[in-house]
Parts: structure tokens; sequence; C-alpha cells
């Protein structure tokens, strides 16, 4: 845990002003700098909050306002893999909740619980993600689309995931995504063989 | 001219922006919760709605009027409107009403009455959140919360500080501090104008009245009044008076019949305030330092420079507010008249202000020994419920006097209860002092209700340039544009209030603009009536000079009458950077603004590196925090229990060496 939040900390925070700079300081850009953030740390933590209403000269009670008003935000750290699972109407009936079921008994996590002690994973729930053709759906850190999967192929997935942390593959930030992509694609390949759609490109089919 | 009909009376418009006022103009009440004429509209309660013929249902607050339009204000379909309204509203409340602090002065209570809702279809609120009741002004109750969105919108548009915001969506959304914190927590001044326009209990001042009644029951005890001028002015609406009626005599003779031992005139510390702070504003003209000098009576303000302009406290007068000097003066001189120690008095002060309680709490104005100068402070509101509880016929009493010797006032210290009469009460002072201009008492020139209001005024040789501002956010402006040299003041009267004290955050409701302009215009009447008007000529302040404190400016009477300031802290809060060891020791290292530009986080980057390392791992516990309050000594760093400044990322090895390794608990 510790080495873990000190990792989080210490993602740079010089960061944080090189966002604010190119986007003007500007108070309408608060939406944008507030996204930048938290694809640098995965998650809003507070005293960076606090410092970007300083930045742009508003009172920290506003921008977490608007951190709390959109769904996007997280102020509660996030684990570096994002487990989304889709549990629109289509979603829904062919089985969801079972796999959501089994990423909580298999992570560990109860139902206050969304992320892991390690701050590896984080289980969220989705309404749609437009891919109901392929129900039901998980995404990986948004980038990654599994369809028709079975409990079983997500637990295959996630054993994947562990291993890659285990050998140290997975040290390196999870925001690399050219790596990330890269890493998985080649997994999820060798490893299952549930249909992995191409990307984001899926053919919504609207619920 | 244009006009429109309400209810098929014709009536002009005639500049009203909204067809509320139009319809007010008309002699016609809606009920409202959102809108107050002097926030921006915010159009979300629904309450004011009106049919418009060809619009259908409208709201009045937020729908312009235009020529022609015919407005209906109590069919059919408004009262049904307003009724379902309140019901959905009362279906999320938490309705304990009977024990309430606001019961029988709420509006959401008021207006179900009026309306005829006799009963909610819906379920009580199932989910209760916690209270915040950590600061000594002002109690916050999110379950009492109808999301009207008014203290939100006074905090930022009238006090510029945006303490409260609304957060979350939909069936979540809540009125909260940042990171729901509590207010003690974040940069709340409580000026308790969020308790003014709050229609419901989630906004109410702390009460102390429990603990002024335990004082008046314990015969030990010598139990000790002082009465602000602007509660005077406003005590008499708790008893269905009018605003600005003067109820002084009746306000004595009732907190006589209550027990308290001796009743005194919170003016005369005003005068007293006004004696001191104008040798202070002299000496600074003469000699040309330290200006503008900027007045220190209001707490809420005292508080925001601290918090915001920490560069600018030298130019805050050092005199301790009108109650504070009182206390002070009670405790330490009256005391030894009455024979009386400090601790056995007690002294109540009532005010027409929440952020008067936080002041009487603060570390500089309680004694060594833990005695404090004043213990306990009632605001208007708890008065007038004091004297309900021991059922005291208000309308029936006969008036009385203060005691003396400190009821002895002033006009010039009674109008320090509105916005312009600190400025006045000085200006006053100074020219019987400079012995110039004798004659002259009224300074016109002060007075009046707009935001921020500028006089020069000559007296004698001198000219002074003089501002008073009221409403923190006006404040802010002016603190800006002195700052940036763009105007140029000796003396600034600051007020953080809307109105002055008359419209503090502890008077009675309804609190709004017409009140407190009526409140003040009693002040000014009181003023006129006053034998003696100037400061100076309060002979109890001479004879207080007199006997203990020499003369204004000695030495006993900075001790006794002045104070300090110091940067505070806007938003508390600290993050740990490596594990909690127990036992380890506590290493924090300031991250706020003053300290993070120069340099902090690579501070904490070379004392991570230190405490990560072999010799040292598992005994410090690193911390980030949100301003250890040095601000102007650069970066703070704390170990322990004491603060370390002036680290840079360059001495920062070496301080590690110096300040922390020393203090490291031996490894077992």
């Amino acid at each position: 845990m510790a080495v873990a939040e000190n990792e989080m900390f210490q993602r740079r925070f010089d960061k944080v002003n090189s966002i604010i700079e190119k986007h003007g300081g500007k108070v309408s850009n608060l939406i944008a700098i507030l996204q930048e953030i938290q694809a640098e740390y995965r998650y809003l933590p507070e005293e960076v909050l606090t410092y970007v209403a300083t930045a742009l000269g508003i009172p920290p009670a506003t921008v977490y306002g608007v951190a709390t008003f959109y769904a996007q935000f997280s102020l509660k750290p996030k684990g570096k893999y994002i487990i989304k699972v889709c549990d629109g109407t289509a979603c829904h009936v062919r089985g969801s909740e079972k796999l959501r079921y089994m990423v909580r008994e298999k992570l560990g996590l109860d139902d206050s619980k969304d992320t892991t002690d390690d701050l590896k994973f984080t289980l969220e729930t989705v309404s749609c993600i437009g891919a109901c053709g392929l129900a039901p759906v998980v995404t990986v850190n948004d980038h990654e689309v599994y369809g028709q999967l079975t409990p079983e192929a997500l637990s295959i997935i996630l054993d994947q995931l562990v291993a890659k942390e285990k050998s140290g593959d997975g040290t390196s930030c999870a925001n690399s995504d050219a790596d990330a992509d890269a890493d998985a694609d080649a997994d999820a390949d060798a490893a299952t063989d549930s249909t992995r759609a191409a990307g984001t490109d899926v053919p919504g089919e609207g619920c | 001219m244009p006009h429109v009909t309400v209810d098929g009376q014709k009536v002009g418009i005639n500049g009203e922006k909204n067809i509320l006022e139009v319809v007010r103009k008309a002699g016609i009440e809606l009920p409202t919760f959102c809108y107050h004429s002097e926030l921006s509209v915010y159009g979300a309660c629904r309450m004011c709605a009106v049919e418009v013929d060809g619009m259908g249902l409208v709201a009045a607050c937020s729908t312009p009027p235009a020529d022609g339009m015919a407005i209906h204000t109590n069919t059919e379909r408004t009262q049904r409107l307003r009724r379902m309204v309140i019901e959905l509203l009362l279906a999320n409340h938490h309705r304990d009403c009977t024990t309430c602090e606001k019961n029988g002065m709420c509006k959401l209570q008021s207006l179900a009455y009026q309306l005829g809702v006799r009963k909610v279809r819906f379920g009580e609120r199932e989910e209760m959140l916690p209270i915040d009741d950590s600061n000594p002004s002002v109690v916050r109750d999110p379950n009492k919360c109808i999301l009207c969105g008014d203290c939100v919108r006074v905090c930022s548009e009238i006090q510029g500080i945006g303490v409260l915001d609304f957060a979350g969506r939909g069936s979540r959304t809540c009125v909260s501090p940042a990171f729901g914190r509590k207010l003690s927590e974040v940069e709340c001044v409580y000026c308790g104008q969020c308790v003014a326009v709050c229609p419901t209990g989630a906004l109410t001042g702390k009460p102390e009245g429990d603990a002024v009644w335990s004082a008046l029951h314990d015969p030990t005890k010598t139990v000790v009044a002082q009465v602000a001028p602007a509660v005077r002015v406003a005590l008499g609406e708790v008893f269905g008076g009018k605003p600005g009626e003067i109820e002084t005599g009746k306000i004595v003779a009732a907190l006589r019949k209550l027990g308290f031992a001796k009743v005194f005139d919170t003016v005369f510390g005003a005068d007293l305030t006004a004696v001191e702070e104008c040798h202070e504003f002299l000496g600074r003209l003469k000699k040309g330092e330290d200006l503008p000098q900027f007045t220190s009576c209001c707490p809420g303000w005292v508080k925001f420079m601290e918090q915001y302009y920490p560069d600018m406290l030298p130019n805050l007068s050092t005199c301790r507010s009108p109650q504070q000097m009182f206390g002070s003066v009670i405790k330490r001189f009256y005391s030894k008249e009455l024979g009386v120690r400090p601790e056995d008095i007690f002294v109540v002060s009532i005010m027409p202000c929440t952020a008067k309680k936080f002041e009487a709490k603060r570390p500089e104005f309680v004694s060594d020994g833990g005695v404090r100068d004043v213990d306990a402070v009632l605001s208007t509101n708890e008065l007038g419920l004091l004297l309900k509880q021991a059922g005291i016929v208000f309308d029936e009493l006969e008036g009385e006097g203060f005691d003396q010797p400190f009821g002895l006032a002033t006009g010039g210290g009674v109008i320090f209860g509105v916005t312009g009469g600190v400025a006045e009460a000085v200006l006053r002072t100074a020219a019987a002092s400079l012995g110039v201009d004798s004659g002259r008492i009224d300074f016109q020139e002060v007075r009046g209700f707009e935001g921020t209001r500028e006089a020069t005024v000559r007296l004698g040789d001198a000219e002074v340039r003089v501002a008073v501002v009221h409403g923190l956010a006006n404040a802010r402006a002016l603190v800006e544009a002195v700052r940036r040299k763009e105007v140029c003041y000796n003396l600034v009267e600051v007020m953080a209030c809307p109105g002055g004290c008359v419209g503090g955050g502890g008077q009675p409701y309804p609190n709004d603009i017409p009140a407190r302009k009526s409140r003040g215009r009693g002040l000014y009447r009181a003023d006129r009536t006053m034998q003696l008007r100037s400061p100076s000529e309060n002979l109890a302040v001479t004879r207080l000079y007199e006997k203990y404190l020499g003369e204004p400016g000695s030495k006993l009477a900075h001790e006794a009458l002045h104070t300090r300031y110091g940067p505070r802290r806007r938003i508390s809060g600290d993050m740990r950077i490596n594990g909690a060891t127990p036992g380890a020791l506590d290493v924090s290292v300031c991250v706020g603004t003053g300290c993070y530009l120069r340099g902090s986080y690579d501070v904490i980057d070379v004392f991570t590196r230190l405490a990560e390392s072999d010799e040292f791992i598992g005994r410090v516990n690193l911390k980030a925090t949100f301003c250890l309050e040095h601000c102007d000594r650069g970066v703070s760093i704390k170990v322990g229990d004491k603060i370390v400044t002036g680290v840079t990322p360059e001495n920062a090895e070496r301080v590690f060496r110096e300040e922390v390794v020393p203090r490291l608990p031996q490894e077992s």
C-alpha cells in the first residue's frame, strides 16, 4: 500500500502545472484540465484539486462540484486496470451479473470497494457501450473490448493481467497506452479465444 | 408606458427585470425560496410560478415582463404546482420541526402551512447525512437542505469566498464545502450570511443559550452582559416589532429579569475602540506607515484577511473589536473593582453576529489561566429565545438604563453597528483630538448603502481619504485595487455583512436588505438623540485611561486592548507520502500555494529519497500538508511539533540531517 501510494504521489506534480499552463489557466477549460490530470493520476487527488482551484483563482468547492458532477471523474484512487462490465439491457440478459460476481470474488472486492488494495484493478459497471451485438461485453482501460464473454474467459484475461504485473512488465505507467495495448493484444490473442473486438470501432447496435 | 395585467389589475412596467417584481408592485406576495433581489436569479424552486396567457406556467423570477402580458398569480394550476413543489421538498427534508433550531422561523414550514399542505404522500427521508457542528459559529444540517442555492450564491456573489457549492448529481446532489469537509476545515469566515438567507434549518447559528443558563443558575458566577448596538434595533422583530425600532431600555430590563448581575453597553467598548483606533490611525498617518489602515472590528473580515491577504496584515488595525475590548476591561480591571476573580465572572455578549462566537474563542483572547475574556456569545435571535423561555413578556417591559460605569456611551459608538459607522466614529474622534472642526459631528459622506463609498475629509490641515466597504466581495475588490496602487486611501472601514452588523448572521428573520436599511436608520436615529456624540467625550473611557491604562496607545493599552494576527490556512488536510509506521516521527512539508511556489515539491523529493533510504526507512512518516501558516518565511516543514521555515531544495538534505535525524525514535 505504502509503495503504491508513494508511487501515486511521486507521479510528478509538476505535470499539473504544465496542464494548467497548456489551457491558459482559464476557468472555462476546467473540465479539460481535470480530464488530463485524471489521465495522469488515474484519479483526482484532493490536494491537486485544491492546487488547481488556487491556480485558476476559483474556490476549491467549485472544482469539487465539477469533479463530483461528472461520472467520468473519480476522487478515489483507481486501479491500473479498469475493468468495465457493461450492464446495459442486452448485456444484462446475456449474463453480465455473473461476470461482475466473478470479478469481485476473484479480486477480493466486496460491495463497498471497487478498487483492489494494491491499486491494480478497479471494477466498474457501465450502462451501455454500444456493442450490444457482442453482449455481454467487458472493456479493459477503455481500449480493449472483449465480447461474448463467459466468466471463465474473463477469469483467464484477469489471470494474464495479474501474471503480467508479477513478471514486472506492468511496472511502467498504465497510461503508456501503446505498450499496454500491444501487450494485452498479444496476451489475449494467445491465451483465449474470446472474440476480441477491434479497438473501439465496434459497431454500435443501440439498446 | 408598457404595462401588464396582474389578476386583471393594470400595472405599469418601470424597469422591473422580472415578472416577480411587477407582481410584488401590484401588492401580491409570491412565495419564493431561491429568489433574493440582491443575488443572481436562479429559478430553481418554481414556487413563484404564475400563469401567463399564451405562455402557460412560467417562473416569475426568471421571466422578464413584456407589454400586454396577462398574468394570473392564483389559478388552480399555480396552487396545485406550489403545493406539489412543497410536498416534494418535504419528502426529502428531515421533518423534525418540533425540535428544529429554526422552528417557527422556517420559510419551508410557514409556506407549507400557508399553502395548505397538510399531508405528505411520500415517505420519510431515509439516508441521514452527518451534521456539521465543527465550528463555533454555524451549524450545517444537510438533511434539511432544499437545494435552493441561496447560501451558495450569497457566499460567492456577496462575500466572494465560495465556501459552499453544489456537489454530486441527480438525487445525490447536495450543497457542500470542498471535498465534503467540515466548515472548520475550509475557508469559511463564519459571517453567517448563509444563515441569514437559508429558508430552512439547514444552516443555523450555533446555540449557546444553555451555557448562559448554566452560568445564570450558578451562584458562584457573576454574570455580566454587554449588548451590541445592532441588537437594539432588531430584537423587537422577534416579538413582532418593526425593524429599526429602538428597544434599548426594554432589552436592559429583560436582561436584568433574566438574572444578569450587570448589564453593560458594548457601545462603551466601541467608544474605547474608536479612541484607541483613532490614536493608532493618527500615528500611522503622521509617520506615513502601514496605510491604509483597515478597521478590525469585524471578525469575519479579520479572518478573511488572515486567509487571503497575509501580506496586508500590517495594515490591519491591531485594535481588538469592541466585544473583545469590553471583555478584556471586565476581566482585567472591573473584576478588581467588583472584588470577584476573573474566572468567576461570566461575560455574555449579545451580538447580531455569528462570527463573534468564533472571535470570542480565538486563543488570543484567552488568558494564560485559560480564562476567556468573553465566555459566551448570544445572537439577537438567541436572546429572543431566552426571553421566551423565561416567560418574559417583552412588550410589557418598562425600559431601564444600563449599569454604570460601562453603560455610558456616545452616538459614535452606537453607529458602529451600521456600515460607515466605524469610520465616522473614528473621524469624530480624530476631529476632536486634533482640536479642529470641533463643531463637526456628522460625516454624511461615509453613510449610505452603496457597496463601496469613498470620501475625502478635511480635518484642519490634514486631508483624510476614507473608504467604506461592506460585503467581502466588495472588500476583496478594494484590497486588490489598493495592492495594485490604483486607489489610495488612509482609512478603510470594512464590514463583512451587507449593511454592516445590522445585517449580521444572528439577526432576526427576514434579514433582508429592506430590514437592514431600517435597522441602520434606527441606529442613526439613536445617534442623533444622544447627548454625547463623539467617542472622545465618553467620560467612562477617559476615567478608564486615567485609572488603569494611562493614555491611548500606552504599553498597558496595547496589552489589554490590542491583538495580533497571523497567516491562516484556507483549507486543511494533509496527505501521506509514505506509509504510516506506528511510532515513527511525523514530518510534514507544506504544499500551500506560497510554499509550493518556492519549490516545496522538490523539498519533498529530497525528503522522500532520504526517508526511503536504508538508513531511515520506517522511521519517518512523511506527509504533505496544506499550509503551516508561516507563509511569509519560505517553505515550512513541521518536524514533530516544531516548525522549521526557510527550507529550500538546496538545503533540504542538511535540514533533514539537522532537524529530523536528531528527533528520530531510536531503533529498537
